[in-house]
């Protein structure tokens, strides 16, 4: 059959993100890290629970791990939608989490390394820790839902109300609980180590309780900084429409009993959108966000300057807002423009001129190739044509502006026309560059 | 197969059943006011202002053409291809788009569109363009013509030649795209290269074949170096 549809579409030529990871905010059991993860290496999130767990009789390996994960990874947004939740994943969930403190804790009894005196209390400081870290999760999905923030106590409460604030002050209690059992049931210290570990303890107890609002704070910021080069953004849009198409428009509606009038303002006007959404300095290919129009219009002519594509379009659009014509120029390869090929333009260009003053047609085409040893550009028009014998003796465009302008830079002209056939007229310039790149 | 061909042979006498998609109201206003007008060979017989009412709008009607805006939200034309032609491989689509930045019309065509034309192209040759591809031809605009030529053009840099059938155009394909974007028609390309229109006809729908599924590095990853020889 078609063979096209077996094709692989190339869809997207830019490469999409990379995924990231996020964590869920719905169906989880403690902060969603191990769903997140599950979701982002594509498996059950049964087995990473128990991987977790496993991993926590390891020195409580997996306790950290899933700390430092709680930490550094995002919730995921909130406009992904909830998730269900079974009563019996829920369970399973719960009794992982269990079985995973369990074995940390059981293996490092086991192993001598924690000591009971420091089990008991790092238990009660990682409870008081969950607690207010899954407290920052809420406030943080709160602040999204309703798109506020108030003051200091907003940030850490999140309009939370007193229960927030309750769960807040109890993780810190648990915290700070767990620090000074394990001050004062650690052995043999002397006055000063018993102050260093004190100073020590209050710092760790500090970090521990502020690590969420700390992430937080440079995630907003980051997320100021996408927010204001998007307002940016749009004023710019803004400001460009306004200068270009609201203007044409007023002009159009001014002009709108001269239809040659209305057609050269829109066929302009298209030209200049067209340029500055699609063109190779154009807005559309987004890799660099010029600053200001001026800049941008700077650009333009450097561009108009430098290469042969940039320099046929400026000749055809000037043609087009003289004449009220259309142009259709196709450009296939450029190079840099050089006297030559300066020549070659307005040679063309003036071709153009021709067809919009004589050939009595409405659109005329414009066809330039770059190829290795020449460039040729060929202006057609489907007009009245003639011939080309009879043309009078006043007539120094043909002539002069193309055939001396061409034979002087080394160029060569072809014309194919007759009364009632079109013109076409062929011009073939070589490329100084190649030959002396060979001499 | 058979049996389709021998239906689309017959309906041929009837006018071609097309079918709009475009997320502009007015803009399918207008082409069906333009197309009613000029020529009683092509009737639309349904419209569609999103993806999924297209997807919806053409498994129902079964039009023979489909004019396919190439912006729209949610994919654009490239996703009502998608998700069309594997159950209707004999619906043809031509696109019909405001922009003519060379990805978009690269990346519509090897979606499987039959052709691409400018929503400034005056309402005849919309009308010969729509009966063109529901004969089975490809349409190429001038400015098609030329992206192509530069796609498939060697120069220094460009990707190796991996399937010289794919990626290679013929030196007599090569003649008729630049005669297709000096804006020739395919009677006075055949008359000026010595050959019949229907081979004509060959060579374009051979190049958008390679069009469509060459995979050189040009065809594929278009915007960023496509100038400059």
């Amino acid at each position: 059959m078609d063979p096209v549809s077996q094709a692989e579409p190339n869809r997207a030529p830019v490469l999409p993100e990379p995924p990231r990871m996020r964590r869920r905010r719905s169906s989880k059991a403690v902060a969603g890290v191990a769903g997140g993860l599950a979701d982002h290496l594509g498996v059950e999130v049964f087995w990473v629970r128990v991987a977790f767990a496993l991993l926590a009789a390891f020195a409580g390996l997996g306790v950290v791990a899933y700390g430092l994960l709680w930490m550094f990874v995002p919730q995921e947004s909130a406009r992904v939608p909830v998730r269900e939740q079974t009563a019996k994943e829920r369970q399973q969930a719960v009794g992982l989490v269990a079985l995973g403190l369990g074995l940390a804790v059981v293996a490092g009894l086991l192993q001598g390394s924690v000591g009971g005196w420091l089990a008991g209390p790092l238990g009660v400081v990682l409870v008081g820790a969950a607690v207010v870290w899954r407290e920052a999760d809420e406030a943080q999905r709160r602040r999204w839902r309703d798109g506020a923030r108030t003051g200091w106590l907003g940030v850490v409460l999140g309009e939370g109300g007193r229960n927030a604030l309750v769960r807040v002050l109890a993780g810190a209690v648990l915290v700070t609980t767990g620090l000074v059992i394990f001050l004062v049931n650690t052995p043999s210290l002397n006055q000063l180590q018993f102050v260093l570990l004190a100073v020590f303890a209050t710092l760790v107890g500090v970090a521990v309780l502020t690590v969420p609002w700390w992430v937080r704070l440079s995630r907003d910021l980051s997320e100021e900084r996408r927010a204001r080069i998007r307002t940016e953004e749009r004023a710019e849009i803004a400001a460009h429409l306004h200068d270009s198409v609201l203007q044409t428009l007023a002009l159009i509606q001014k002009q709108a009993e001269s239809a040659r009038e209305v057609r050269r303002l829109a066929r302009g006007q298209e030209r200049e959108l067209r340029n500055w959404l699609y063109g190779p300095s154009g807005y559309g290919k987004g890799n660099q966000v010029s600053a200001d129009a001026p800049a941008d219009l700077a650009g333009a002519t450097d561009q108009a300057r430098t290469t042969l594509a940039a320099a046929v379009a400026t000749a055809c659009g000037e043609v087009e807002d003289i004449f009220a014509i259309r142009v259709q120029q196709v450009v296939v390869g450029d190079c840099p423009l050089d006297d030559q090929l300066v020549a070659l333009v307005q040679a063309a260009r003036e071709a153009v001129v021709n067809a919009a003053k004589h050939a009595g047609v409405a659109e005329v085409s414009v066809y330039a190739e770059v190829e290795p040893e020449r460039v040729e550009v060929f202006v057609r028009d489907r007009g009245k044509g003639f011939d080309p014998n009879a043309v009078s003796a006043d007539r120094h465009g043909l002539a002069d502006s193309i055939q001396g302008r061409m034979e002087r830079h080394g160029g060569d002209v072809r014309l194919r026309t007759a009364p009632g056939e079109g013109t076409e007229v062929q011009l073939g310039m070589p490329r100084r560059s190649t030959k002396e790149a060979r001499a | 197969m058979t049996a389709t061909e021998g239906a689309a042979a017959t309906a041929r006498q009837q006018p071609v059943r097309v079918f709009l998609v475009d997320d502009h109201a007015l803009f399918r206003a207008g082409v069906r006011a333009e197309l009613d007008t000029v020529t009683d060979q092509v009737e639309v017989v349904g419209e569609a202002g999103s993806v999924g009412e297209a997807v919806a709008g053409i498994g129902h009607l079964r039009p023979d053409v489909v004019l396919l805006d190439v912006h729209m939200p949610d994919g654009g034309g490239a996703e009502v291809l998608r998700r069309v032609r594997p159950e209707h491989p004999d619906v043809v689509f031509l696109a019909l788009s405001v922009s003519d930045a060379a990805e978009d019309v690269i990346a519509v065509i090897r979606a499987g569109a039959r052709g691409y034309v400018t929503k400034t192209i005056s309402s005849q040759e919309l009308a010969r363009a729509v009966c063109r591809v529901a004969e089975g031809d490809a349409v190429f605009s001038p400015r098609l013509a030329g992206f192509v030529l530069d796609a498939f053009a060697d120069r220094p840099g460009a990707a190796p030649i991996n399937d010289p059938d794919l990626d290679l155009l013929t030196p007599r394909e090569r003649d008729v795209l630049r005669l297709l974007a000096r804006g020739y028609a395919y009677k006075e390309i055949a008359s000026e290269l010595f050959i019949s229109v229907k081979t004509v006809e060959t060579h374009v729908s051979s190049v958008l074949r390679k069009t469509q599924l060459s995979n050189r590095y040009e065809l594929s990853r278009w915007a960023s170096d496509r100038r400059l020889v």
